[in-house]
């Protein structure tokens, strides 16, 4: 996917401006947030769980290569094929060349974020090969030649009225008059389009939401089942996953299972959780004849090493977007690339760079939403703020901002200077807006004056009121 | 025994905006034994550097308050945000530089911003101030998640005679001030405060208060801007009585 992330503050006043999509963002404060937080009061023991599983991710990450090794032995010994990628280009070389060894013409796909990173699906569509998303999100936006706006619920921008408008324009082989109004029959309806997909899909692509090291399996959960069919129908299963997704045991995958669930849709469990361990075998009644694991770092191994290693603790559950104001009002198309949100305004400019990604970090109000409900606990705001730092080490953005910048630094550093500066401006700013108590229009502020008034001073500072207060002089 | 010394860490959006808090402040920790100063040799916490990546100058300006403030027992802020600043963002600034990191965690145990101070640290039995109306609250971001200031406010107000706190749907939610970030992405914080205000109106009270001006300010300005007949004061100002300036945003002409 093309990143359009230097757009940032259009693209987020289209959004804004977008009704349609505002009526559908209006729905996560009563949907998923809700949802979490019933889960969480659920359970007592949340908090411990959350610490808990920060220190799984911890540990697993302090000692990734071992952890690696070890899965990859497993695996391997289990059957199944692992090859490394170093980057997008070459994860998307490996997996085009299993399919085109394999002959494939049709790819039928589970929910991945990594493949979105990577862009496969235009990869193998150039090479003439048909994919077909099985994720019902993602099937939709596939159709619509969109990327996803949310890391758990891909269409989460659009309404159940966009999809039924969609489904009746894209399925004309059924019934015109066919009803369509609820939920489970759009369901139904992509179900029965995409059984036919499942039979004649020659490779499967998963992701893995987590890797186990002690049994070589992928684990993915999802709520539709969509996944167990995209790995067991066709005739070769491809897992696709960051190396950052190893877990020694089956034991801690699980603690990290039971925050995930809770934090991302407020489930105690997913409807599925699906482990995949190497190619079927000799009495299996079905599975893939081949299994195929690709591990790409694409950038994760640079993140270990830097300040920003802390993100990679990131289970990708979505919780930090749900309760973010600025996702809340602009959604994660917005965002300009693959993961939106918090997390998004973190990894994104570790993997592309921060000079064309400069707006993420810096678009957030601190609110600190974010951490509060991440489950394993990651500091999105600092991390968020170094980035903010190293934006600010390369330079401002305009001549302007850095002039103002440095005034302002150099007057706070000196009190006195600043008192006396402070007096000055302040009775200007004091006398001016005295009448009304506020100002609608100032050739500075402009952003704030668009939407909103500015209170205007009360006219004296609070120190040059308090020195005449120390010396007798009534207020 | 001589009463402690508590410096009053004004802020510097009070000094300039809103002296009227600073003093609604003082009068309030005065009521909790404590003899007010007022160091002169403070600015600004130093949060719109710290926030806009500025290291040195955040760095510089953590310095020049932590040494300001040397010779006070007590350090109040009437401020969550600018007390989450001194007391855990300061000793971050410094890490890695053992003296100045022992001197910033020895200030940062001094520091409590206005309310945790007066419901918990030196807790008032009862406050100055009286208050005939509802009255709603925001609970402010950094104060919240950072110093985990949620009862400590109402405690407060429950002191306050003729007072009744209506509850807002979403009390927690961001206002969308975020200091820079209100003038950088002005529209998507717009998109935040519409709903805060929006939220604030439902508690059909006449005042919503807050424990951050900065928070204040933004709210009050989308109130007038859109002209609802609901004001906005800091909490202090209503704690200690301190009632006679018209509403941030308002002049004695036009307060609602
Ligand atoms: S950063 Fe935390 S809250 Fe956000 S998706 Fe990752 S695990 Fe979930």
């Amino acid at each position: 996917m093309k990143p359009d992330t230097a757009q940032f503050r259009e693209n987020a006043a289209a959004a804004i401006a977008d009704p349609r999509l505002q009526s559908a963002l209006a729905k996560l404060p009563g949907g998923l947030v809700a949802q979490r937080r019933a889960a969480v009061t659920a359970l007592p023991e949340f908090e411990a769980l959350r610490d808990e599983a920060r220190a799984i991710r911890d540990a697993t990450l302090a000692n990734l290569a071992t952890h690696l090794e070890a899965f990859e032995a497993k695996a391997t010994a289990m059957g199944s094929h692992v090859h490394w990628a170093t980057d997008a280009d070459e994860a998307r070389q490996t997996i085009s060349n299993i399919c085109n060894t394999a002959n494939a013409r049709l790819v039928i796909k589970g929910k991945s974020m990594v493949t979105e990173e990577i862009g496969l699906n235009a990869y193998l569509q150039n090479s003439g090969i048909e994919v077909v998303e099985s994720d019902l999100g993602e099937y939709i936006i596939q159709k619509r030649g969109e990327a996803p706006s949310h890391i758990i619920a891909p269409a989460i921008h659009l309404t159940e009225a966009d999809v039924e408008a969609d489904f009746r324009s894209y399925h004309t082989h059924l019934d015109r008059d066919r009803e369509l109004g609820t939920p489970e029959r759009l369901v139904a309806e992509a179900r029965a389009v995409l059984r036919e997909k499942f039979l004649n899909a020659d490779v499967g692509i998963t992701g893995a939401n987590f890797l186990i090291s002690e049994t070589g399996s992928s684990i993915i959960v999802t709520n539709e089942g969509n996944g167990d069919l995209t790995q067991i129908l066709p005739r070769i299963h491809i897992v696709v996953a960051t190396i950052d997704k190893v877990v020694p045991t089956l034991d801690e995958a699980m603690t990290l299972l039971r925050v995930l669930a809770r934090s991302a849709t407020g489930q105690d469990m997913t409807a599925y959780t699906t482990l995949a361990t190497g190619p079927r075998r000799a009495d299996d009644l079905d599975g893939p004849t081949k299994c195929h694991i690709v591990l790409i770092d694409n950038g994760r191994t640079e993140m270990l090493a830097s300040d920003m290693r802390e993100a990679l603790r990131c289970i990708r559950c979505g919780a930090c977007m749900n309760h973010c104001p600025v996702y809340n009002a602009i959604g994660g198309h917005a965002y300009g690339w693959v993961y939106p949100g918090p997390i998004g305004a973190v990894l994104t400019p570790a993997l592309l760079g921060i000079t064309e990604t400069r707006h993420l970090p810096n678009a957030s109000t601190f609110c600190g939403a974010c951490e509060s409900v991440c489950p394993v606990k990651i500091p999105l705001v600092s991390l968020m703020r170094t980035w903010r730092e190293r934006a600010h080490n390369q330079g401002p953005r305009t001549r302007g901002a850095r002039i103002l910048a440095k005034l302002w630094s150099a007057a706070a550093t000196r009190p006195a200077l600043y008192h006396l500066l402070a007096r000055f401006a302040v009775a200007i700013a004091g006398a001016l807006g005295r009448a009304k108590g506020r100002f609608r229009r100032l050739p500075i502020a402009r952003g704030w004056l668009k939407h909103r008034d500015l209170p205007a001073p009360q006219g004296r500072t609070f120190q040059q009121l308090w020195k005449e207060a120390e010396r007798g002089v009534p207020r | 025994m001589p009463a402690p010394h508590a410096g009053l860490f004004v802020t510097c959006l009070v000094d300039l905006m809103r002296p009227s808090i600073g003093f609604a402040a003082a009068r309030l920790i005065e009521a909790a034994g404590c003899m007010v100063v007022v160091p002169d040799r403070q600015t600004c916490c130093g949060q719109p550097a710290y926030n806009s990546g500025d290291r040195a100058t955040a760095k510089a300006l953590a310095l020049q308050t932590i040494r300001a403030f040397a010779d006070c027992e007590y350090v109040v802020a009437p401020s969550g945000s600018c007390a989450a600043m001194l007391k855990v963002h300061y000793p971050r600034l410094v890490s890695g530089e053992p003296d100045l990191e022992a001197e910033a965690r020895a200030f940062a145990a001094k520091v409590h911003e206005l309310c945790t101070f007066l419901a918990d640290i030196r807790p008032i039995a009862d406050v100055p101030g009286r208050y005939d109306g509802r009255v709603t609250y925001h609970d402010a971001c950094s104060g919240l998640r950072e110093l985990s200031i949620k009862s400590a406010p109402r405690r407060l107000l429950a002191k306050v005679p003729g007072l009744k706190l209506a509850e807002m749907p979403e009390p927690e939610a961001c206002c969308g001030f975020g200091g820079l970030f209100a003038e950088k992405y002005a529209d998507i914080s717009n998109a935040i405060v519409t709903r805060k205000t929006d939220n604030a109106a439902t508690a059909e009270a006449s005042l919503v208060l807050a424990g951050d001006l900065g928070c204040l300010m933004n709210m009050a300005g989308k109130l007038t801007r859109t002209g609802r007949p609901l004001a906005c004061r800091h909490i202090a100002e209503v704690l200690a009585g301190e009632l006679t300036d018209p509403p941030i945003g308002h002049s004695a002409v036009s307060a609602p």
